[in-house]
């Protein structure tokens, strides 16, 4: 039957949402009632049916919507979609992922068919039927990299790995939260990661580089981020701060359930056979206060993790400037009762 | 030498004579210092295979002591804009093991640095020394327009003239540090402008 992709977006009138059968699967981040930075990656294997992981390339009822918000974000700014010239054979490894994934996971809306170097790629949401030689660029209207990362939810980082480092020297990134791949591109993982303040101290950064660098072909690996998010707004971008920012000034006691979002990265990491690069795709989940506090325990759960968040912490992901009236807002649906262990609802 | 912050932010040394035949040197105003600071430790003809590119300061000193080191060639340049071509060519007919030192301010070493790596130089191999002004560099996030000898925090963006804070996150692609908007969310909260970087 498929999915029934909703009409929807991320800027203006806002009119995104989650269906009631989408908050049950949302991602939630918290397995316990604090948070603090921890190397948190685990094996990229396919969860239960019904979640963001029974597909380990996952396409929900905001793809529709969210590549239309992707474009007009492009025709923008074209700067957040960059790939240095060594990298195109990488973007030919990451087509060919999104293409082999999204077609095992969704048939009904995803077919590719390969005779030889000869590929067509049928993408019937968006309406796309492409034949195309894999390996040559002139035989598709964009880099392969652009191609079709125009067509998958989520962005795209592609690290090079040399000299023990990796380096980010490609991606598309229109969905970020509050970092510049314009200026970070050709930056090594120490160096893009330079502005995340506690972390390098407590050496996350160095083992979780060591653990990215060993990623083997086959074996992608995991991890949830997450930070808030004032209206359903994919495009956070530094680039345009001054245009969303002052959307964080306009929370109020009445709004906080429509208007706050808790913003969820499921970053995934996979090896690429030709280039030996690794793609890093980051697929972001917007969820309104209102929709989340329909399961009691994220609620509860919720409410202690924001109101005890250390300051540095809260002030990185630019919470600030809401964290009282959300934090009071959190507390009346906070009994104080215990929560279970782990993600999911009660 | 600028404090480190973090690790982004780039790191500068103390120049020293390195093994090889052929010397490039890069400096600005007080840059011309580290040079001669250096040729003291330098071994005898050192200077024979050295090529030296300066862009004195507005109060023009500082050229005698280096012409005094009487190195193979001697160039000097109104501005970096200026000597851009010669150091693409420069670059591009090195011979492999040729050796690059830059001295002076942030911009100088990270415009000429930003050469040297289109050029295929790796930046681990290049000498570097900060002498004189902290000035930054900076590129606006924002309209992307960079704003060159920025000393105060926040800086006015030379092109949108958004008020922006200049971050130590630094790119060597762009020879920049980052500028942000201080202010975006509330526009009428002006932080006071202070001299940051003398």
């Amino acid at each position: 039957m498929g999915i029934t992709f909703r009409k929807e977006t991320f800027r203006d009138d806002f009119t995104f949402k989650n269906s009631p059968e989408h908050i049950s699967r949302f991602p939630f981040p918290f397995h316990e009632d604090a948070y603090m930075y921890a190397v948190n990656i685990e094996p990229h294997v396919v969860g239960p049916k019904g979640s963001v992981l029974e597909n380990l390339i996952d396409v929900d009822e905001h793809y529709v919507a969210e590549m239309q918000d992707r474009a007009l974000v492009l025709a923008e700014d074209p700067l957040r979609c960059q790939s240095l010239p060594h990298m195109t054979l990488a973007g030919w490894d990451l087509l060919e992922l999104l293409m082999e994934q999204q077609a095992l996971g969704y048939p009904e809306h995803f077919t590719l068919t390969r005779d030889g170097d000869r590929w067509r790629w049928i993408n019937r949401p968006l309406g796309i039927d492409d034949t195309f030689t894999f390996g040559d660029t002139s035989t598709l209207p964009y880099g392969p990299m652009e191609y079709i990362t125009r067509q998958s939810q989520g962005d795209f980082c592609i690290l090079d790995q040399r000299d023990g480092n990796l380096w980010m020297d490609a991606g598309m990134v229109t969905t970020q939260a509050d970092w510049s791949l314009d200026f970070d591109i050709g930056m090594n993982f120490f160096e893009w990661h330079a502005p995340v303040p506690l972390a390098h101290e407590k050496g996350i950064f160095t083992r979780a580089l060591k653990f990215l660098t060993n990623i083997q072909q086959g074996k992608p690996a995991r991890r949830l981020n997450w930070t808030m998010t004032i209206n359903p707004r994919l495009d956070t971008s530094p680039e345009n701060y001054h245009k969303w920012g002052p959307d964080r000034t306009t929370v109020t006691p009445e709004n906080v359930g429509d208007k706050v979002h808790l913003r969820v990265e499921l970053q995934s990491f996979w090896r690429l056979p030709r280039s030996n690069g690794i793609v890093f795709p980051i697929r972001c989940y917007l969820i309104k206060m209102d929709e989340l506090v329909t399961q009691p325990k994220w609620a509860r759960r919720l409410h202690r993790v924001i109101r005890d968040l250390p300051e540095e912490l809260a002030t990185y992901k630019g919470l600030t400037r809401f964290r009282p009236t959300l934090v009071e807002w959190l507390s009346k649906l906070d009994d104080g009762s215990v929560t279970s262990p782990g993600f999911g609802p009660d | 030498m600028a404090a480190k912050t973090i690790i982004s932010r780039p790191i500068y040394g103390t120049l020293s004579p390195q093994p090889g035949k052929h010397h490039l040197f890069l400096a600005d105003a007080d840059g011309a210092l580290a040079i001669v600071d250096m040729a003291k430790t330098a071994p005898a003809g050192f200077f024979d295979g050295a090529e030296i590119v300066f862009i004195p300061g507005p109060d023009g000193k500082h050229v005698g002591a280096l012409e005094a080191l009487k190195p193979a060639q001697f160039h000097q340049a109104p501005s970096f804009a200026s000597l851009l071509p010669r150091l693409k060519q420069t670059l591009t007919n090195a011979h492999m093991g040729l050796r690059l030192y830059l001295a002076g301010t942030e911009g100088l070493i990270g415009q000429a640095m930003q050469v040297a790596l289109e050029a295929g130089i790796d930046h681990t191999s290049m000498q570097t020394e900060h002498r004189g002004s902290l000035a930054r560099r900076m590129q606006c996030v924002h309209c992307k327009g960079i704003t060159e000898n920025v000393t105060t925090q926040p800086a006015t963006c030379s092109h949108c003239g958004l008020l922006l804070l200049v971050r130590d996150h630094y790119s060597r692609r762009l020879a920049a540090f980052q500028g942000v908007c201080i202010n975006a969310e509330d526009r009428s909260e002006i932080p006071p402008i202070e001299e940051a970087f003398p």
